[in-house]
């Protein structure tokens, strides 16, 4: 079996593995390799052909393969290997990749490892969805799929489940194709989407979102001929005088993504419980030594603008431990959630760096701020007018502020 | 008449498949009847595909020779057929001196019955097999294994039709007359004649009885559902675990089954239901089961259940009744030339090698049988799976065929190769389920989220498969509407 040494190998096409790799390349790394599952760049955007990318990063709405183009591009210019059409099979803690083609399958061996494998959907059979198991019951990813890259009509009259974003951009894609849809019943009682995508989904076609609503039963035992819904308590529990039968042919779930984390699992990469995604210093690095991870797979974000910039970043750091420029010492810094947090990251930081730490609120809230303390001093602090668990916030932190910092703690302050 | 036949057996389930597959070994013509569009589509597929010892059994019935006798010819079968078993072995755990006690009654039982293996052990020798797993005393059941029921059902089926037996599929009889010597059948619009006819239609099998005026028979559908576990929890099980019987609790308990793909199974649960198709899961059920699954594996997740499903006993006893009735397997005096197979509920999977070899005796002396000299046993093609080679052997196997290089479903790494296998075997899979069943794509932990779009890719381009032609599992559960707009790139 065929085995070759690569100084970083990159898992995954997507915007993050694509900015990961324009930015090892700018920091003048030259044998870098991409993988790529998919016969093209772009990872899921290729198939979210709607607008409103770019905004930050291009100050333009781009289209999702528009924005992957300007990266694919550079990727291109700036002559990156890729494989693809070719799949990660394993991956270990010395950083030993099996892969898999068409051409054949190999064994790599790497001095870095980036993964940016990007998330999955939940499915019905996650979120244990009672009833029949007809057809017609769509992950509305898989459904974007079909309904973008395929040509195909995935059905008629549609419920959708959840309001993440994806599935509130394919209510109005369904609506523009003039497929009826029915409703979206969202468990919470918050949309979870970005209040963006339930203005323009949503509310411009008339199309009602129940909150605190949720799908209770699947009905038809060939195709699906309809859901029971029902409204739920602040327990989550139904209340059985609420349910009714929605009559359609097609459900669609967009209930949550969960970062694709097996083969960082078997590298032994230790995972953080909120994200589902690796637990990572300030470098991006996860555990186990130079295994870094970047995008939806680190966790799951809400502006792929963030993912590019995050990845860049990583992209950087790799190539500082390739030069061996020796890692900050031992005695990381670590930061924790507190008061209406659900998660921060990096985990740890080293406090040597300016540092720009993500989070999610667990609930939504106005004029507030975010803010960042050790000890009970004041190191950073951000404003908001709203704060949304459905957007993603970050603060910057300065390494001035942090260099004695023993744990920095993280909390919303109303 | 052109659909003519020596025998004919309605059902394709593993009962039917495994007495089609050992009649064609002799020199008869035989045909399966079956009303779904695929083998497989009814129990067979929807069980916990253990291969039981034999333990449970009241020594003298039926249940208890076949479970038995087929347990020992599985083995051979699997290798024949290229079937994945593994004789892993049980535990039956009792956690009080009552129900030791029935340990060793079981222990009786089974050796009556002729398992072999069986012993009594302490909670040291019990904990080296088993970590963790609690209880005072635990009857060691050695011969006890688990098969992955779809797999043996549709390779019975396979060698059948390589061996000259015809299936016809999507075929549901609908009326059968005895003219003479022969029986005339009609199934999906298709007249068939019969010298032979085998009754071995599962949960429907009282009504095709029925068909020919018997109406002693009634089968009782009782539903079992189960959770299906995400393979990260593979190895916390080295042995099947099931609770010591004890008067008070029913059945053999919910419990945990690994299964031969390194998933668990939590289940089944046990509900009388009138319509012997309806395999719904329920809220209520599937709660009970998650409760259960966290004290039985404290370190499950939620997000560790990856699907639900549920099959149908074939009961011959009412909800007022319960229990058990042994198995009927008859060869009629009163319809001469008709074998009757009714309420093959568990160990019917175990049993189903017995079973056959059972009904060719019973067609030996209505229709001397000879056998076929040209008869291979052994299924073509690879055993198992790409992905549970090594990495030479993987590396090999892409060399030879790039197909296998190609892997479609991320989640099971599952091959292109393995997906055109399941389309172009010998009964070629018409549906998704099919698809899935065959090559595991699309069972794994995205339940089909990356592959099923492939996967349509893969059919339109090899088979030139239009939107309008994809069903999930029978010609009423189409996947899609149509073509978004007008597909120009068609004639
Ligand atoms: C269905 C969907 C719709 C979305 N819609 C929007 C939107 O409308 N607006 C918005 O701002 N954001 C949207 N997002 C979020 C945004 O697209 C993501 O944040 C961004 O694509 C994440 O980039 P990524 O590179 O981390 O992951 P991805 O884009 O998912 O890329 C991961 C890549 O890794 C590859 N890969 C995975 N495993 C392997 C392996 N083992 N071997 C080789 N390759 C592998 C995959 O094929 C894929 O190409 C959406 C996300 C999803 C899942
Ligand atoms: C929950 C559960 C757990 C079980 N666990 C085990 C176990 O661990 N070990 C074990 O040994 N056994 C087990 N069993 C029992 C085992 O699954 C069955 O005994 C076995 O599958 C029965 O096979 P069959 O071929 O008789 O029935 P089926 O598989 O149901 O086949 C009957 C076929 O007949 C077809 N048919 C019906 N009517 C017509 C018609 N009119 N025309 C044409 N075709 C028709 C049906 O479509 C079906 O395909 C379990 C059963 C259940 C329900």
């Amino acid at each position: 079996m065929q085995t070759i040494e690569r100084d970083l190998v990159i898992i995954g096409g997507g915007p993050a593995g694509l900015a990961a790799a324009v930015s090892a390349r700018k920091n003048g790394l030259d044998d870098i390799l991409l993988i790529e599952r998919d016969r093209i760049l772009g990872g899921i955007l290729n198939q979210c052909i709607h607008d409103g990318f770019g905004l930050h990063t291009f100050k333009q709405a781009l289209t999702g393969p528009e924005y992957a183009q300007r990266f694919i591009d550079e990727f291109n210019r700036l002559g990156i290997d890729a494989l693809l059409d070719t799949i990660v099979l394993s991956l270990d803690s010395n950083r030993t990749l099996t892969v898999s083609s068409k051409k054949g399958f190999i064994r790599i061996m790497a001095r870095a490892v980036i993964l940016a494998m990007g998330c999955r959907e939940r499915t019905a059979g996650a979120i244990s969805l009672p009833g029949t198991r007809p057809s017609g019951v769509y992950t509305a990813g898989a459904a974007q799929n079909f309904v973008n890259l395929q040509n195909i009509m995935i059905g008629k009259h549609v419920v959708i489940l959840g309001s993440g974003d994806i599935g509130l951009i394919m209510a109005r894609r369904m609506t523009l194709e003039g497929v009826k849809v029915e409703a979206v019943f969202e468990l919470l009682p918050t949309p979870s989407g970005l209040a963006r995508n339930v203005r323009q989904c949503l509310d411009d076609y008339g199309i009602p979102l129940f909150l605190s609503t949720s799908v209770f039963e699947l009905h038809g035992k060939d195709r699906l001929t309809g859901v029971t819904v029902a409204r739920v308590d602040d327990r989550f529990q139904m209340i059985p005088e609420t349910r009714r039968l929605v009559p359609c042919d097609t459900l669609l779930l967009s209930v949550g993504l969960i970062p694709e984390n097996e083969l960082s699992l078997s590298a032994g990469v230790r995972l953080e419980p909120a994200t589902s995604g690796a637990s990572v210093d300030d470098r991006f690095m996860t555990n186990v030594p130079g295994v870094f991870s970047c995008g939806n797979v680190l966790h799951v974000h809400d502006l792929v603008d963030h993912v590019s910039e995050e990845a860049g970043l990583v992209g950087r750091c790799a190539v500082r431990y390739l030069k061996g420029e020796p890692a900050p010492e031992e005695a990381f810094i670590p930061v924790v959630p507190k008061a209406d947090i659900r998660y921060v990251l990096p985990q740890t930081i080293s406090g040597k760096e300016d540092v720009t730490i993500s989070l999610r609120v667990t609930r939504p809230m106005r004029n507030a701020a975010v803010l960042v303390t050790d000890r009970d001093r004041k190191v950073a602090r951000k404003k908001l007018v709203r704060l949304h668990p459905a957007e993603m916030i970050r603060i910057k932190v300065k390494a001035k502020d942090i260099e004695t910092a023993e744990k920095l703690e993280v909390s919303v302050q109303c | 008449m052109e659909n003519h036949y020596d025998v004919v057996v309605i059902g394709a389930g593993v009962v039917g498949n495994a007495i089609a597959r050992e009649l064609s070994k002799y020199a008869v013509s035989v045909a399966v009847l079956e009303k779904e569009l695929d083998v497989a589509m009814g129990t067979s597929s929807r069980n916990s595909g253990v291969i039981h010892s034999g333990i449970h059994y009241k020594p003298g019935t039926l249940r208890a020779r076949l479970n038995v006798q087929g347990n020992a010819l599985m083995a051979g079968l699997c290798q024949d057929l290229k079937v994945k078993i593994d004789y892993i072995g049980k535990l039956t755990v009792a956690q009080d001196e009552e129900e030791v006690k029935s340990l060793y009654t079981l222990k009786d039982q089974g050796e009556a019955n002729g398992v072999p293996g069986l012993e009594i052990l302490d909670p040291g020798a019990m904990e080296k097999i088993q970590p963790r797993v609690g209880g005072i005393k635990a009857l060691h059941s050695p011969s006890t294994g688990i098969i992955c029921p779809y797999s043996l059902t549709i390779a019975l089926a396979e060698n059948a039709r390589a061996n000259g037996c015809r299936f016809y599929l999507g075929h549901e009889v609908t009326s059968i007359q005895k003219t003479g010597d022969r029986f005339d059948i009609r199934a999906g619009n298709k007249s068939f004649s019969a010298k032979i006819l085998i009754n071995s239609a599962g949960l429907y099998s009282d009504h095709v009885a029925r068909m020919l005026g018997i109406d002693e028979y009634r089968i009782y559908p009782c539903r079992g559902e189960y959770l299906i576990l995400d393979k990260r929890l593979k190895g916390t099980l080295n042995v099947l675990v099931y609770p010591a019987p004890h008067h008070g609790k029913a059945g053999l308990g919910i419990h945990l089954t690994n299964t031969v793909s390194g998933n668990i199974l939590i289940g089944p649960s046990n509900e009388y239901q009138e319509d012997p198709e309806d395999y719904a899961c329920t809220a209520d059920i599937m709660a009970q089961l998650r409760r259960e699954g966290h004290v039985l594996l404290p370190e499950l997740k939620t997000t560790d259940f990856i699907r639900s499903f549920s099959g149908l006993r074939a009961k011959q006893t009412p909800p007022e009744i319960g229990g058990f009735k042994d198995f009927v397997i008859e060869s009629r005096e009163d319809v001469k030339g008709l074998i009757n197979l009714i309420g093959i509920e568990s160990p019917g999977l175990t049993s189903s090698p017995a079973i056959a070899l059972m009904v060719r005796d019973m067609v030996t002396s209505l229709l001397p049988l000879t056998p076929k000299k040209e008869f291979n046993g052994a299924r073509s093609g690879m055993t198992g799976h790409f992905y549970e080679l090594s990495d030479e052997e993987k590396a090999d196997l892409v060399a030879q065929d790039p197909d296998y290089g190609e892997v479609v479903c991320r989640c099971e790494q599952i091959t292109k190769k393995e997906v055109l296998d399941a389309i172009q075997n010998p009964l070629g899979a018409r549906t998704i389920n099919g698809i899935k069943y065959r090559s595991r794509a699309m069972m794994g932990r995205c339940q089909g989220g990356f592959c099923l779009p492939r996967i349509v890719q893969i059919l339109e381009k090899e088979f030139g498969y239009r939107p309008e032609d994809y069903y999930l599992k029978n010609l009423h559960s189409p996947l899609f509407s149509g073509n978004m707009r007008p597909d120009k790139t068609r004639v």
